[in-house]
């Protein structure tokens, strides 16, 4: 996917004047926080589960290698393959080399935000393969060209016209705005590509070091086809995705269904243990995970460690004002809102998503709900340091900034500063109580007015009141 | 007059409020004398460093938490009528490396820095309020305060001790006002939307003053509500519970009988 990060600013602008899009964000804020909420407010413990998750992924991040080789050795064990992938570039080869082995023309594709990340869908067709998304969302976007705008809700940026449309130009039946009648009609198209397709990829929501198995989070079923159907099934996913036991993958299943859509359980929660065996009555003949790195391990042991936490949720997405405003495009690449923020700048450098975590008023709701527990904000901060390290903050912002500074090392000129100042804004305001247009505070004095200070400054008024007490103190003296 | 039993205090003024507001640092002497503390406001404070801080300039918030650590030394207790600045000391020991001398300092400083209204409430107690307000008014929980501090009941408990007082909530009292130091200034068009979103709020919650515990917030809300003409008006916590109706709220035009005080 195209790196748009640096046009934030530009995306975000148009994003605000999008009348659609800010319908379609109107529904996601009434929609995920308020079932998240109600979903925890049923389950006591849930805060306690937050913090053994944390903790339980902070285990495994100590050991990661340990586990990853010992899921490997399992799903070995059962009869399937596992593909260490250091790119993305090698992670699309070696789907490309799987899929030409069984000589693949078409392959079905489950949700997987992974294989936006690595870019799989372009680099299939322009090898003649065809992949079709069979996740309602997905298709739609696939239909139109488009891509996610959210981990879990990835059409979310549009509304039922948007959908309809879509699926009149290309489906080339009767128009509807039923979305019973449109449900149907996706079913109907995706039903032939799941019979027809060679392959069939879906992503990975844990993979369980003890057993050898992946496992895939969803409410439509279509994963389900994806797997089952194909005589080959790839899973595509990445390396933080390993959990110890079974066990430990329910932890996190309570808390994932939860955090994303309120829900206590999803629809299906679908195990995959290596090839179909001898006797069973279905599944693929050939089971395959290609395990991403793609610039994760440079994040353990470095201050972006606790990223990796991170079980894919949204919780913080859904919850953040800036996206709620802005929507996921504005991010400009696959990963958006406040886990994106900090992905994004180690993924695909900060040189190109220096603006993402700045986009952030440290509201700290995102840490709030994050299942477990990623101090967002800091790490975002982080990154700020990064930039601020590499001299990327604008030329302005750190003149500015500097020149704040020496001030506010200097009391004595901190205190003449503020005075001017003090007397600049209230002159500028007169007698109004407000200034409506301010020179060089277009940002501010645009959309809002700056209220004037309501007299001398703190200091100057302290300063003189104290005088006053110790001039009639030592006339009483006298 | 400093007894053994009244806690020697220094008001951290804050830098927006001695620019902007200075009744807030009045007010706020005004309440911790009134729960029996001994009230300093130490000459070499200026800024707490949060823009430098949250702009990734470690070099420059590590000074300046250096000059302020200086300042506040030997206080039993800092209050400041901020959640955000009071939030900003409280990350002091994350500027220094622990082997620091200077992270020993800050660790302490964090231990006795306090936000009035927490202070009031959770430290000594306040048990003479007497503050009289006619009127209806709506809280906006701001986010360090909140999020930072756990600042959600306290101020409620004392604004329910002001007779007269009507608290209506309004909805989303916890969503971010779109200020955020200095995100206002890089993504003002973001900001907007955020802070049209609260004052949306504020106006549908019916209460004729907004009522919030950080300066940079109110500033913000106070601003859009003016531009977009409601008839809202906004105040500091403090200057709630001080008694404020002989001042003018914020970004209102003094009347001609402050303005004549202040002459004065």
């Amino acid at each position: 996917m195209q790196i748009n990060s640096p046009r934030f600013k530009e995306r975000a602008h148009q994003a605000l004047d999008d009348a659609n899009l800010q319908r379609a964000l109107g529904n996601l804020k009434a929609g995920f926080p308020q079932k998240r909420a109600q979903a925890v407010a049923c389950m006591p413990e849930f805060d306690d589960l937050r913090d053994q998750a944390r903790d339980l992924k902070n285990h495994i991040l100590e050991h990661l290698d340990l586990y990853l080789e010992q899921f490997e050795s399992k799903v070995v064990e059962n009869g399937g393959q596992v593909h260490w992938c250091r790119t993305g570039d090698d992670a699309c080869q070696t789907i490309l080399d799987i899929c030409r082995a069984v000589d693949a023309k078409t392959v079905t594709k489950g949700k997987s935000m992974v294989s936006e990340e690595i870019n799989l869908n372009a680099f299939l067709e322009a090898n003649r393969i065809q992949p079709v998304e069979t996740d309602l969302g997905e298709y739609i976007l696939q239909l139109r060209g488009d891509h996610p705008s959210h981990i879990i809700a990835p059409a979310i940026h549009l509304n039922l016209e948007d959908v309809s449309d879509a699926f009149h130009r290309h489906h080339r039946r009767p128009k509807s705005d039923d979305p019973a009648v449109l449900m149907r009609e996706a079913r109907e198209m995706l039903r032939k590509q799941f019979v027809a397709a060679d392959v069939g990829i879906t992503g990975a929501n844990f993979l369980v070091a003890e057993t050898g198995s992946t496992i895939i989070v969803t409410n439509e079923g279509n994963g389900d086809l994806t797997q089952t159907l194909p005589k080959t099934h790839i899973v595509i996913t990445s390396i933080e995705k390993v959990v110890p036991t079974l066990e430990d993958m329910t932890l996190f299943l309570r808390l994932l269904t939860r955090s994303a859509t309120g829900q206590e359980f999803s629809v299906y929660n679908t195990l995959s243990t290596g090839p179909r065996r001898p006797g069973d009555l279905d599944g693929p003949e050939n089971f395959h995970v290609v395990l991403v790195d793609n610039g994760r391990s440079d994040m353990i042991g470095s201050q972006f460690q606790e990223m990796l936490r991170c079980i894919r949720c949204s919780a913080c997405m859904n919850h953040c004002p800036v996206y709620g405003a802005v929507g996921g495009h504005s991010y400009g690449w696959v990963y958006p809102g406040p886990m994106g923020s900090v992905l994004t700048p180690q993924l695909v450098g900060i040189e190109q998503a220096a603006l993402l975590p700045n986009a952030s008023t440290f509201c700290g709701k995102c840490e709030e709900v994050c299942p477990v527990r990623i101090p967002l904000p800091k790490l975002m901060r982080h990154w700020r340091e990064k930039e601020f390290e590499k001299h990327l903050t604008p030329r302005a912002a750190r003149y500015g900034l500097g020149g704040w500074s020496f001030f506010a090392r200097r009391p004595r000129l901190y205190r003449l500063l503020s005075r001017v100042a003090n007397r600049a804004l209230r002159t500028l305001a007169g007698s109004k109580g407000r200034i409506h247009r301010l020179p060089l505070a277009g940002g501010w004095t645009d959309w809002r007015d700056m209220p004037a200070p309501s007299g001398r400054t703190f200091m100057q008024q302290w300063n003189e009141k104290k005088a006053g007490e110790t001039a009639v103190s030592r006339e009483k003296k006298a | 007059m400093h007894t053994p039993s009244s806690p020697r205090v220094a008001l951290f003024v804050t830098c927006l409020v001695d620019l902007y507001r200075p009744e807030i640092g009045f007010a706020t002497v005004k309440l911790l004398e009134q729960a029996g503390c001994d009230v300093e406001v130490p000459e070499t404070q200026t800024c707490c460093g949060q823009p430098a801080f949250n702009s990734g300039d470690n070099r420059s918030a590590r000074d300046i938490a250096i000059r302020t650590i200086e300042a506040f030394d030997g206080y039993e207790y800092v209050v400041g009528p901020s959640g955000s600045c009071i939030g900003m000391l409280h990350h002091y020991p994350e500027l220094f490396e622990t082997s620091d001398p200077w992270h020993r300092r800050a660790q302490d400083l964090k231990a006795r820095a306090f936000e009035i209204s927490s202070f009031l409430v959770d430290v000594v107690g306040l048990d003479n309020l007497a503050a009289s307000f006619h009127g209806s008014v709506t809280y906006h929980d701001s986010c360090s305060g909140l999020r930072e501090l756990g600042i959600k009941a306290q101020p409620r408990a004392l604004l329910a001790r002001v007779e007269g007082l009507e608290l209506k909530e309004m909805k989303e009292s916890e969503t971010c006002c779109g200020f955020g130091g200095t995100f206002c200034v890089k993504y003002p068009d973001i900001s907007n939307r955020m802070v049209g979103n609260k004052t949306a709020n504020i106006a549908a919650s019916g209460a004729r003053t907004l009522v919030g515990g950080d300066l940079g917030c109110l500033l913000n809300m106070a601003g859009k509500l003016k531009r977009e003409g409601h008839d809202v008006e906004t105040r500091h916590l403090v200057e709630i519970l001080t008694g404020c109706s002989d001042t003018a709220a914020i970004a209102e035009p003094a009347d001609d009988r402050t303005r004549l005080a202040r002459q004065l």
